[in-house]
């Protein structure tokens, strides 16, 4: 891995405007950024639309390949790929969650998920596309199995978070899920029996020196022994599991808090996503994207284990919903603003 | 809604007269806080002003960090209209303020029996474009807005 130091920029490549209301969510298509396959991502909007981005090859900018509209009634505000790229998994807050195809171009809704009460915050598929989950502010968390022909059936609806669910991701390697709440805790799902059995395994809450405030996102490394939380209470929170008790399959070992990364944010940190990298962006409602990277350099006990890389101040004009790092070859990271606007950024060594 | 009044006798003041701002603040994307006092209570014909749920301490602006701070006494400590007059104060204001400025709205310290979830529910703001979402709620947030009645 990559030693990185202070020496590094941010660049602004392209802002890409079109959403005619505030950009809440973006996700890059997994299967693109590589082989000559061109990147695209999807982004969800106030607008009640989704709208699919492709970079141009030969140009390098993005344009616009679509605009899915007339389904959602309300603002859609997540949107997911399926593992392979094919499908498009969108909640809204008109309480379903609509899957899409990519049909020779077009896409089409091929299946319209309902159940929830109300609003669906968000929506995540599982390593293997084989399971959905959504969660919303009924405060549940609904668990579909993906079946031939597009069909799905809900094979559970966790109740156990107090308040609305913000997020829901499942872990990159195991079905396990994870889901993070307006109840200021995070929750851990798992299928107990043969047959969805899906209970709560474990809860990331005050107690546990857990956030205490509403945690609005999450996101693990790629070996999925870490992750990063992040809240209203201004603070990102580092948690970790005995990988050898993970990887052994049999039992699940229990998740607990390493670090806490406070004092560097002044607004809600809506966003946080970890790059394959190791690097950690943030995205929040002081319009600044931040990036951090672990502390080789502090080998001393009681040293910070993460630092600041550097800090993108004006970002955006407004506050930003989401930032995600690229699949694929490059290192790009795309941020959605509550000023309608994208912006795609390249992490530059200088 | 429901049937009864939340606070059938409330206390009624008489309007303040408004001193005319003289200097002008910040040219024409100024704001005029004032206006927020005309915004009428959800169930009675009077103003925010009039019910002293808003007076000018109510108002901080940080023009420089594009920051906005207000402060509302709901007039009674289990109001449960404060939800609603808060989403009616971060309506009108949003129209009135350059778009970019960021609004925090909070009853004031130990007005209401609820405050900490009742800020927490004003200062989420996907919790407040859901609920200016919801048709009926929407509904009644421009009743107060918008009536004539005064």
């Amino acid at each position: 891995m990559e030693n990185f130091n202070e020496g590094c920029e941010l660049k602004e490549f392209q802002t890409l405007e079109g959403h005619s209301d505030r950009v809440w969510s973006l996700a890059w298509n997994p299967a693109t950024g590589h082989s000559g396959i061109p990147y695209v991502f999807a982004s969800c909007s106030g607008d009640k639309t989704v709208r699919i981005w492709e970079q141009n090859l030969s140009t390098g900018l993005w344009g616009c390949k679509a605009v899915l509209d007339e389904t959602h009634t309300r603002t859609v505000r997540s949107c997911a790929w399926s593992p392979s790229g094919k499908l498009l998994a969108t909640a809204s807050f008109d309480a379903t969650t609509a899957i899409w195809e990519n049909v020779g171009g077009d896409f089409e809704c091929v299946s319209t998920l309902e159940g929830h009460e109300n609003e669906v915050k968000s929506v995540s598929w599982n390593a293997s596309g084989s399971l959905l989950a959504t969660c919303g502010r009924d405060k549940s968390v609904w668990i579909w199995e993906v079946q031939p022909g597009n069909e799905f059936e809900c094979v559970s609806v966790l109740q156990g978070h107090t308040q609305d669910v913000k997020m829901v991701q499942w872990h990159p390697t195991m079905d396990i899920l994870f889901s993070c709440s307006y109840d200021n805790s995070i929750k851990v799902w798992a299928d107990e029996g043969d047959s969805d059995d899906w209970q709560c395994i474990q809860t990331l809450g005050e107690s546990n020196n857990g956030h205490t405030s509403t945690v609005w996102a999450l996101s693990f490394n790629t070996s999925g022994d870490k992750m990063f939380t992040c809240s209203d209470d201004l603070t990102l929170k580092l948690w970790e599991t005995d990988s050898r008790r993970m990887q052994s399959g049999n039992e699940f070992a229990p998740w607990r808090h390493l670090c806490t990364l406070t004092g560097y944010h002044d607004r809600t940190i809506f966003s946080v996503h970890w790059s394959r990298e190791g690097i950690i962006a943030s995205g929040a409602a002081d319009d600044c994207i931040r990036l951090f990277v672990e502390n080789n350099e502090s080998l001393v006990d009681g040293g910070p284990l993460y630092k600041l890389l550097l800090k993108k101040e004006k970002a955006h004009n407004m506050d930003i919903n989401s930032v995600q790092w690229s699949p694929g070859e490059k290192r790009l990271l795309a941020s959605a603003s509550d000023d309608g606007t994208i912006k795609v950024w390249e992490l530059l060594s200088l | 809604m429901t049937l009864g009044l939340i606070n059938a006798n409330p206390v009624v003041h008489a309007k303040k007269e408004r001193v005319a701002r003289t200097e002008d603040l910040h040219a024409d994307d100024a704001v005029d806080p004032l206006e927020i006092y005309d915004i009428l209570d959800p169930e009675h014909p009077y103003s925010l002003e009039q019910l002293s749920v808003l007076s000018e301490e109510s108002i901080t602006v940080d023009d420089k960090m594009g920051r906005i701070l207000i402060t509302f006494t709901p007039t009674i400590q289990h109001c449960s209209m404060a939800t609603v007059i808060g989403l009616c104060l971060r309506v009108k204001l949003k129209h009135f303020f350059p778009p970019h400025y960021k609004v925090d709205i909070k009853v004031s310290p130990g007005s209401h029996a609820d405050e900490e979830s009742v800020n927490k529910q004003l200062n989420d703001k996907e919790r407040v474009a859901a609920a200016l979402e919801n048709p009926n709620l929407r509904q009644l947030v421009d009743e107060c807005l918008y009536s004539n009645e005064l």
